[in-house]
């Protein structure tokens, strides 16, 4: 035997041996040095039942959004479906401004999507003298251009868009309740929060002049409202602005200290100096979240949100400007669930189907090209295994129409090894002999197995380039599976039949005889 | 074996046209049943527990009456697909959780496919899927000129392949038309389909161009016409193979047993990758003929005589 066909064999047994070794199930997962990888075959939502939801960029026309943004955007969408408790959720960045999520698994419409609209954009608005007690929608400058959509995620409840004409006496109605309750609540320092310096609230007295300016402040409200109640405010940043979000304990109370990104903090100590003891009015999805009174510029980019917290309002305000902060309002335009029993009979009839089509398209192999027949039969063995390892490795979600695309590529696979065997036929029928055959059959077929499936190549870039664009997973997982196929089966065609053809006549004597008992002839 | 394929092209020719003219016609008149995917909308489909199902119509009018433009129909045993404008997911809950209240049934086993669109999205794929079509077209024109360019007028392999290739997808977007009389919609899995169906016509023409060229390489001499057919001669046990017997048995096998949810799929791409098939020898390469021998000089001036020579 040539050595470049030994070689060969080896390399092909490795391969083979590597890949039935990743194929079977791991119950542990699979670990490869630091390299490890869930045990089993990921299914796509198709197979197992899922949900899938498209998000977009809700601005307006023409506005852009960074790469930057969607990508912030999609990593706290991700830090919120962790508590979803579910470890395959997949968020992926679909075209300038989408987000395809992924909740494989999960049916439970209700609490996905109420993790995806429960928290969204949050606005640090300049509201001049304006107090807002917590819960009252406002509109700003940045959510106006939106607050005309109805589904829009991180916007508004509709009751904030509806019913503007009631604003001004629920308004007066919570403005009245904190009267009350500073009044009653003397030992607190205020019913409002109030910004400043983590030095300036760390000095006690901080908090009493803050008392004090608390009082006047209802009145103000109450006198500027009927202007005032369809007034847009301005944003000064939102929650991408923030670096950093904590809680901490001052005087026995929680406080929330901040940091801003060093470009922000610009902006920040400009407007802070501008309005001090005016008020900042965080705000979360078009509604008031805390309305602090500025007490003195904050230059430095670091703050202090005080207030009348428990540590668990605390907490809560602090996670909501962490992951709340959405850098654009994001919008459901596609959603798409399977129910689990569709999920499970789909895949276990496409199994079957698969393997019922496999078998068939083998057979004929078999009986139609004998030797070569049984060749490209271990040669599909080959490809297959291969294929799933990929599968793995990369790894790739099984899908519906991956699963097609996986069967179309097998088809091609087959397509190889029958262009290689007519070669085959064709030299031994015009008399050459059996090794000069085998030899030439590659050769021959090569560039029609090239052209061909490169050609096969093109496309399924161009279908993956569509697919991704348009958070399309069909398309995504049709066009992935075609590639791997295409790569896979022209190596096998080459390495596995070429190989094998070589190995298995090397023993067959040139006669007649053995032309017609092995290759059917 | 001497098998004249090339002499009879016109007849294969009149025989595409009855099959595409008309799907076209269909087309042109009823319009592609274009599903949610492209136009925008809603369609669930639930699965109601055993003989709870209500009647369709009765069904019907109820959504109605809940204030939903809806559509229903039966599906299978225990289920209904209802078809609506665009609604918000909120909207979708609200219409299961009042289902399930009315029917005694839980919102979580109701629920057995669900998909909404936004129509921004929709008209946005259309548009798209179209700029993907035209160019993979490019990319394989291009691709295959580059490949054949060791031999004469290689830029019309790359055409001639590109016009069989049309007329695949004209055969599968008929029928895609023709499919609305029994409830097909032109989704996102039947571009999937058509759009394989294209890659795998070219993977077909392909196969028989390049015998050509290599068969030009060693008969030099020989006329182009008897050329092709000898190099379609020889891949058609190839071509038989490949088609009949490997891909469309894992295709009918998908068809039959694939369930509900790939067996449109399968149908369209069973018929497309035979076309592709039909299309490389009956089309593609007589194409090439027709253009080397600059036929179209007489298919006007000479018309008499062509159809005697036909006949």
């Amino acid at each position: 035997m040539k050595k470049p066909i030994v070689i060969k064999l080896i390399v092909v047994i490795v391969i083979f041996l590597c890949a039935l070794y990743i194929d079977l199930p791991h119950q542990n997962g699979l670990r490869i040095g630091n390299f490890t990888r869930s045990g089993d075959l990921y299914l796509g939502l198709d197979l197992q039942g899922g949900m899938q939801v498209l998000l977009e960029a809700d601005v307006e026309p023409g506005t852009t959004v960074t790469a930057e943004q969607m990508s912030t955007a999609r990593k706290i969408l991700e830090n919120r479906s962790n508590g979803l408790g579910v470890s395959d959720i997949v968020f992926q960045t679909a075209g300038e401004n989408r987000i395809l999520a992924e909740f494989p698994g999960m049916t439970n419409a209700d609490e996905v999507l109420a993790t995806l609209k429960g928290t969204g954009l949050l606005e640090f608005v300049d509201t001049g003298d304006q107090y807002f007690p917590e819960g009252e929608a406002i509109k700003t400058d940045l959510q106006h251009s939106t607050s005309s959509e109805t589904n829009v995620v991180n916007s508004s409840n509709p009751s904030s868009t509806e019913s503007a004409g009631t604003a001004v006496t629920a308004l007066q109605t919570s403005a009245t309740e904190s009267i009350t309750n500073s009044a009653e609540t003397t030992a607190q320092p205020s019913a409002e929060s109030s910004l400043g310096n983590a030095e300036g609230t760390a000095q006690p007295t901080a908090q009493s002049s803050e008392n004090v300016e608390a009082t006047p402040q209802p009145t103000a409200t109450s006198t500027e409202q009927p202007t005032e109640e369809e007034k847009i405010y301005h944003t000064v940043l939102t929650g991408s602005a923030l670096k950093n979000v904590t809680v901490q304990m001052y005087n026995n109370q929680p406080v929330i200290s901040f940091e801003l990104k060093s470009e922000d903090a610009q902006t920040f100590a400009d407007f802070t100096s501008q309005n001090v003891n005016k008020f900042l009015t965080i705000v979360l999805d078009g509604k008031v979240i805390s309305s602090p009174r500025i007490n003195e510029p904050i230059t430095d980019g670091k703050g202090v949100i005080s207030g009348n917290f428990t540590i668990d309002s605390a907490n809560a305000l602090a996670i909501q400007l962490k992951y709340g902060a959405l850098p654009v309002p994001l919008k459901v335009v596609e959603y798409k669930l399977i129910g689990a029993t569709l999920g499970e009979d789909s895949l276990q009839k496409s199994l079957v189907a698969g393997l019922i089509g496999l078998t068939i398209a083998a057979l004929f192999m078999l009986i139609y090209y004998r030797l070569p027949g049984l060749i490209a039969v271990l040669e599909i063995i080959f490809y297959g295994s291969v294929t799933l390892a990929v599968y793995k490795l990369i790894p790739v979600s099984l899908s519906l129409s991956g699963i097609a695309g996986f069967l179309l590529t097998t088809g091609g696979a087959f397509d190889a090894n029958i262009l290689m065997f007519e070669r085959l036929k064709e030299e031994l029928r015009n008399g050459k002999t059996i090794t000069q055959a085998v030899g030439l059959s590659w050769p021959r077929a090569w560039s029609s197995i090239r052209d061909s499936n490169i050609a096969t190549l093109i496309t399924a870039v161009i279908l993956f380039y569509f697919g991704s664009s348009f958070g399309a997973s069909v398309v995504k997982g049709f066009a992935v599976s075609l590639i791997i196929g295409v790569l896979i089966s022209m190596f096998s065609a080459n390495f596995v039949t070429d190989t094998l053809l070589h190995v298995f006549t090397k023993s067959i004597a040139d006669v007649p005889e053995n032309k017609s008992k092995w290759f059917g002839i | 074996m001497k098998i004249d394929i090339l002499s009879k092209r016109y007849w294969y020719f009149l025989f595409s046209l009855i099959l595409i003219i008309p799907g076209l016609v269909l087309l042109a008149v009823k319009g592609m049943p274009y599903g949610i995917d492209f136009t925008g909308g809603t369609m669930m489909e639930l699965q109601f527990s055993q003989g709870n199902r209500p009647e369709r119509e009765a069904f019907e009018n109820e959504i109605i009456n809940y204030g939903i433009d809806a559509t229903v129909v039966l599906s299978g045993e225990n289920n209904v697909i209802i078809r609506a404008p665009f609604l918000e997911d909120s909207e979708i809950e609200k219409l299961i959780t009042y289902i399930a209240n009315q029917y005694g049934e839980s919102p979580s086993t109701l629920r057995y496919s669900i998909s909404s669109v936004g129509p921004s999205i929709g008209s946005e794929v259309a548009s798209r899927a179209a700029l993907a079509v035209v160019a993979a077209a490019l990319g394989v024109i291009l691709y295959i000129w580059f490949a054949f360019r060791s031999i004469p007028n290689s830029f019309r392999y790359g055409v001639c392949a590109v016009i069989a290739m049309i007329h695949d997808s004209l055969i599968v977007i008929s029928l895609s038309c023709l499919g609305q009389f029994w409830g097909w919609q032109f989704d996102s899995l039947t571009l999937t389909a058509l759009l394989t169906v294209i890659g795998f016509s070219v993977q077909d023409k392909i196969v028989v161009f390049d015998r050509i060229r290599e068969n030009s390489r060693i008969y030099r001499k020989l006329d182009f016409e008897t050329l092709v057919n000898h190099s379609i001669v020889q891949t058609l046990e190839r071509s038989i193979n490949t088609q009949l017997m490997t891909s469309e048995f894992m295709l009918l096998a998908m068809a039959l047993l694939g369930g509900s949810s790939l067996r449109d799929f399968s149908i369209i791409l069973l018929v497309g990758l035979l076309m592709g098939t039909y299309s490389s020898i009956f089309i593609a390469a007589p194409l090439l003929v027709v253009w080397q021998n600059k036929e179209w000089k007489n298919w006007f001036g000479h018309g008499n005589k062509k159809a005697v020579s036909e006949g």
